[in-house]
């Protein structure tokens, strides 16, 4: 017993008729021989940890262009308003144009109601816009800082999904970064501690991932203050060769 | 078309001999031929879940597990998917994590601006026929199954079950999500009416165990909650303090 399905006519909201089209030209050019050229996408290891005084929040730098490394040194903890920021995963300008577009209207909200802007405010505005996109802006996000009800960390998916959790990873070196956390995550860290675990867990995603490399950078938001360290470990220089300790190869 | 993770932990129950091409296609992103971004990034999160909702003479008992999937790989091992949608009224999410969580968001601003219009708290009838419109409407687009249940004064405790594609049902018992198959023959064999609170979150919590054990899109904990004119109770019961079934 099928339903019927009648075409509607479209009243308002986004048109997503040119996606079907993308699909068969993709198909039909790789007929042929030829590839659709390749958005640049941040591979990525990104995470975020709450500390007992606010969050830490870390990133690599790799930012790739199918298998060639597009840009070794690219910074993917955005600016959202003062005592917020947010790493990027994903598709690299839609991580940075959702980034700036959120962080523009919420300037406006900020001035509107006279107060610091919360940490949930910036969930919504993300995950409200990334599902009317259904999915085909490919940010995946983490989204932490501090405001009047304390330090607040999320993760929001493509899709428009978010969790709040006291730690989330997100991005193709995600599985390594968390299985750094699951095993050494505290509740109530002190800040050194905190930064230590973060950048362990993105090395972990460098060192492990082949989406995700060179340096970490590291953002600490606490109530009265922003430390954007960057880079906080340049975990691969350029002409140094990786060695473990007592075995290298030559 | 890059694999559709949202459909086989789902149930199709309602659906009768549906095409399968009627199944969102807006669930899909681009494909890119990238190997170093691996399958699960891009797939859509998931609450493969198990839910569940009883009823009692002076309220309702509801759980849920707290798995939600992207994939194979478990994005949140700790979710709660017993959603606030007033004050004495809850629903358990299942299916796409982003679809439910924007209809329940939905939801419960119709509902906050509706009972303020009634200076009333609202009916558990009202906020389940909310949740019917948006599913039905959308139904091409969504994949969301959800049991809307909770205390008011008119009809004391309700469960109403609102599965893919918008039906609406009042059931005193009601189970929903990917590991629901598990448990209908322990339902159906161990719920009698007329149960209490507490022998109402006891076979909540057994139920949601079996079906936890056998889901692979269900795991982590259990997470209850009991719903009457008193107030919210919400309890957590941890992997090890699960009841357990299996002898080997």
């Amino acid at each position: 017993m099928a339903t019927l399905t009648a075409v509607r006519p479209a009243f308002g909201g986004f048109s997503f008729d040119n996606c079907k089209r993308n699909a068969v030209l993709e198909i039909e050019a790789s007929k042929v021989g030829c590839s659709v050229p390749a958005a640049r996408k941040t591979g990525t290891t990104i995470c975020g940890v709450v500390f007992k005084d606010g969050v830490v929040l870390g990133a690599d730098t790799r930012a790739t262009e199918g298998m060639i490394v597009a840009d070794k040194n690219c910074s993917k903890i955005h600016y959202i308003s003062p005592n917020i920021y947010c790493c990027g995963a994903g598709t690299a300008a839609d991580t940075e144009m959702t980034t700036q577009l959120i962080s523009s209207n919420l300037e406006l909200h900020s001035l509107s109601t006279g107060r610091l802007p919360r940490v949930a405010t910036a969930n919504r505005m993300l995950k409200q816009m990334l599902f009317r996109y259904q999915g085909y802006i490919g940010a995946a996000l983490v989204l932490g800082g501090v405001d009047c009800n304390g330090p607040h960390l999320y993760s929001i998916y493509p899709h428009g999904s978010t969790d709040k959790l006291p730690y989330v990873t997100m991005g193709s070196g995600s599985l390594a970064a968390m299985a750094v956390f699951e095993d050494r995550y505290k509740p109530d860290m002190e800040e050194d501690a905190a930064k230590q675990l973060v950048r362990d867990a993105i090395a972990a995603g460098i060192f492990n991932d082949l989406g995700s490399g060179s340096n970490i950078d590291l953002c600490v938001i606490t109530k009265n203050k922003v430390n954007y360290i960057r880079p906080h470990d340049e975990a691969n220089k350029k002409g140094v060769r990786f060695c473990l300790p007592n075995s290298c190869s030559a | 078309m890059r694999g559709q993770p949202l459909l086989s932990p789902v149930i199709h129950r309602e659906k009768m001999a549906a095409a399968p091409v009627m199944m969102p296609y807006f669930g899909q992103q681009i494909s890119s031929k990238s190997d170093l971004v691996p399958d699960w990034t891009r797939q859509e999160v998931s609450t493969g879940t198990t839910i569940m909702a009883v009823e009692y003479d002076g309220g309702v008992v509801i759980g849920a597990d707290s798995r939600t999937t992207t994939g194979a790989y478990i994005a949140n091992r700790v979710t709660d998917k017993l959603t606030r949608i007033h004050d004495k009224i809850y629903c358990c999410r299942s299916g796409s994590a982003a679809d439910t969580q924007a209809i329940a968001e939905v939801v419960a601003y119709q509902l906050g601006f509706h009972s303020i219009e009634l200076d009333e708290p609202p009916l558990v009838e009202t906020a389940a026929n909310l949740f019917r419109a948006s599913c039905y409407r959308y139904r091409e687009e969504l994949t969301a199954g959800i049991l809307v249940a909770g205390w008011d004064k008119r009809k004391g405790g309700q469960v109403y079950s609102v599965p893919i594609g918008g039906m609406l049902v009042r059931q005193p018992v009601s189970v929903g999500g990917s590991g629901s198959t598990y448990i209908y023959g322990f339902m159906d064999a161990n719920y009698k009416p007329g149960m209490n609170k507490e022998q109402c979150m006891e076979i909540t919590a057994a139920a949601l165990s079996l079906a936890m054990e056998r889901d692979g899109s269900s795991g982590g904990v259990v997470r209850l909650a009991s719903i009457s004119e008193e107030g919210v109770e919400r309890r957590v019961i941890l992997g090890n303090q699960l009841p357990k079934f299996s002898t080997h």
